[in-house]
């Protein structure tokens, strides 16, 4: 069960919205995620019952999709934008230096659960390629030495802009 | 509200406008956003308050202009002055030269005539010139005025006449006719019927329908609430890609806007037809934008094709008959309806009318958003356009349809841009990119980038595309860390032809469109790779050169 809170309020009335239409099914997971910040077997348990589906139904539709995340993300999250033009402007390289200079693979944490490091397959921001996105930030025509002290400072507790 | 009304307001907006002797057109589009658009438009209206020009010069919220490599833009009317990379530092020196003086600051100008010289643009008309949050401003452009026209003055099959005469072939990349789909729709006798307006852009490197639901939202709506007069829907749904937060929120203002007119709902404009539209998001599935799967997903499934016939025109959403179109494709029926398919046939060529948007990245000097003619050729694209590769580097290729669409090589740049020439040449029109690539880029790692993309974004539905995509990533892997065959071509060969040949969806049939491109053009890379152990780009045996480093 999840905790009777704001946030299952929010959930329930959106999904009542929904008429717990089983064509809502993306919508309210894209909301349970927005609310939750990610949507672990709790919660899909949960959506499944309020609209009347089988769990397996709704996890296969969480899990069919990149967008949807199903473990919690770190403090500070960085996403690499593996796009075409990023990748042929060396994205590469710099998601490389990423993993290494903090100890983190693609896809997953920090132990400490600090840091997040993701790839998107396409931010849209091609032109300024390549694109890092440190947090909310996104870092265009970015460089290996700009991202590196990007992410330094964002650990240290400091926020540019 | 009718027609008068809708000329009304028009007319009472180009009071408005004339009544100002200066616009600002800040761009606030996703690629200008990021860096700093919001603080620039913020300062543009403090520093016109600061100089006391408020009443003459309106500082106007836009979207793209197109020239996305040098954001943040700002537009100055008249005159279209393109200032480039503005900050807001920079802001009080425009507005006092300008906008008080009417000087022009040189040396903040966009003096790249080339970039916009061979282009031609329908669908983005309005991109960069109207504020996209206020419908007014569509209106004023001559915008729904095509929904009245169709309204009062023709028949459904009178629309659709002057749709299949436009030659108006589908954006989405395989390029069916539009008038003949909906004919299909329309002779569909099951009610209710659906449209369902693809902005699923899921090809890394193509943000052109982004940047239209960002700089015309209505344009898109009025597209579809003539689609759904001709065709008889009653209901639409915009599926945009979830990652696309602007585009989202401008067309939800935008849906509103028009419910408020009365231009969306149960009596449009008085006339008694109906139509509501709601938008659904995707999640970051690529297979999402093949038009059987986005129609499970729609339906709030995963999104999987399935296989046709039935065709979504007999049996679509919930089985109904459904049209699916991109968003491309229906910005351009206002201009069909209003100007006649007579008159869209004059532009592009005679089996490929209309124009094409294109995102046009990569290393190349002008990377932005174009929309050009059919049948430029890439070379105009490239050269002209993009003002050719940066750094003085010597072109290798360019990459035309997203990860699925073909690298072709210089011999090629004389390719007029249509879908039957680039089919022809191994590559698709798909939604739109053109990457272009450089010496410096490894074309067998090019390919295994796109391999390992359509690795991952294979539904798992079809076995070619399931497992032979992934048997095609091991023989890349081999090839890239110096265990390849000289056999491993013909195994690439081989297994390329059988997944396009006997995969459920465009997405299998396309895939392995890189591969198979690029041993056609620039097999001896290949060659190079498995005899020689060597990369001329420096990509590929890195690991290789390490273990040999370490030994050393």
């Amino acid at each position: 069960m999840l905790k009777d809170d704001n946030r299952k309020h929010l959930l329930d009335k959106f999904m009542k919205d929904h008429n717990y239409e089983e064509s809502s099914l993306l919508e309210i997971l894209h909301k349970a995620q927005e609310t939750y910040g990610y949507l672990d077997k709790n919660l899909l348990t949960y959506v499944a019952k309020a609209l009347g589906l089988p769990p397996s139904h709704v996890t296969g539709v969480a899990t069919f999709y990149s967008f949807f995340k199903l473990k919690a993300p770190g403090e500070h999250v960085v996403t690499g934008c593996l796009g075409t033009a990023c990748y042929v402007k060396t994205v590469d390289e710099i998601m490389t230096a990423i993993e290494q200079e903090f100890n983190v693979k693609r896809g997953g944490s920090t132990p400490d659960g600090k840091l997040s490091l993701f790839i998107t397959r396409c931010i849209g921001a091609c032109a300024m390629a390549p694109n890092i996105i440190v947090d909310d930030e996104v870092i265009g025509k970015a460089t290996k030495e700009v991202v590196l002290e990007r992410v330094r400072l964002a650990l240290e507790g400091g926020r540019v802009s | 509200m009718k027609l008068a009304d809708l000329q009304k307001i028009a007319e009472h907006e180009l009071d408005f406008q004339r009544a100002y002797k200066y616009r600002i057109n800040v761009c606030c589009s996703s690629g200008c956003v990021p860096f700093g658009a919001l603080k620039v438009l913020k300062a543009f209206e403090d520093a016109v308050k600061e100089f006391g020009v408020e009443k003459e010069c309106k500082v106007a919220r836009t979207g793209c202009v197109g020239t996305c490599s040098v954001g943040p833009a700002v537009v100055i009317e008249p005159g279209d002055y393109l200032y480039q990379s503005v900050t807001p530092e920079k802001v009080r020196e425009i507005v006092r030269d300008h906008v008080v003086l009417g000087l022009p600051v040189k040396d903040m100008l966009y003096r790249n005539e080339a970039f916009f010289k061979k282009q031609h643009r329908l669908v983005l008309r309005n991109a960069g010139k109207i504020d996209p949050s206020r419908i007014e401003d569509y209106i004023s452009m001559g915008g729904y005025s095509a929904i009245v026209k169709c309204l009062a003055t023709m028949t459904p099959q009178g629309v659709i006449y002057e749709v299949t005469r436009s030659g108006l072939r589908g954006r989405g990349g395989a390029g069916f006719p539009t008038g003949q789909k909906w004919g299909l729709v329309a002779r569909s006798h099951s009610t209710p019927k659906y449209i369902v307006a693809n902005l699923d852009e899921g090809d890394p490197g193509v943000f052109a329908n982004r940047t239209l639901a960002e700089a015309d939202p209505h344009a898109i709506i009025e597209g579809m609430l003539i689609a759904a007069y001709a065709v008889g829907a009653s209901k639409g749904y915009i599926y945009i890609r979830a990652e696309y937060p602007l585009a989202i929120q401008t067309l939800q203002k935008a849906i509103a806007q028009a419910r408020g007119m009365s231009l969306l709902g149960e009596n449009i404009l008085e006339t008694g037809f109906k139509f509501d539209l709601e938008l659904r998001f995707g999640a970051g599935a690529f297979v999402a934008g093949e038009e059987t799967a986005i129609l499970a997903s729609v339906e709030g499934r995963r999104a999987m094709p399935r296989p046709r016939p039935p065709y979504p025109a007999n049996s679509g959403l919930w089985g109904k008959p459904t049209l699916i179109q991109n968003v491309e494709t229906l910005a351009n029926i206002p201009l069909i309806v209003q100007n006649g398919g007579d008159w869209f046939a004059k532009t592009g060529t005679p089996r490929c009318s209309g124009t094409k948007c294109f995102s046009l990245t990569g290393q190349i000097n002008n990377p932005g958003l174009i929309e050009v003619p059919m049948g430029i050729t890439l070379r105009e694209v490239v050269f002209d356009i993009g003002g050719g590769i940066q750094n003085n580097r010597d072109f290798k290729a360019v990459l035309v349809g997203g990860p699925s669409g073909g690298c072709l090589p210089d011999t090629l740049l004389d390719l007029p841009i249509d879908y039957d020439s680039l089919t022809k040449a191994g590559a698709i029109m798909g939604s739109g990119g053109i990457v272009v690539i450089d010496v410096k880029s490894c074309m067998v790692d090019t390919a295994k980038f796109f391999t390992d993309f359509c690795v991952d974004e294979s539904c798992g539905k079809c076995v070619p595309c399931r497992a032979g995509l992934v048997k095609v990533r091991e023989i890349f892997e081999s090839i890239t860390t110096g265990t390849g065959k000289p056999e491993d071509i013909a195994a690439l060969d081989k297994a390329g032809n059988y997944i396009r040949d006997s995969s459920l969806c465009g997405l299998g049939q396309t895939a392995p469109n890189p591969v198979l491109t690029t041993l056609r053009y620039f097999r001896d890379e290949y060659m190079e790779h498995i005899v020689e152990k060597k990369c001329r780009a420096g990509k590929c045996f890195r690991n290789m050169n390490q273990q040999e480093a370490e030994t050393q």
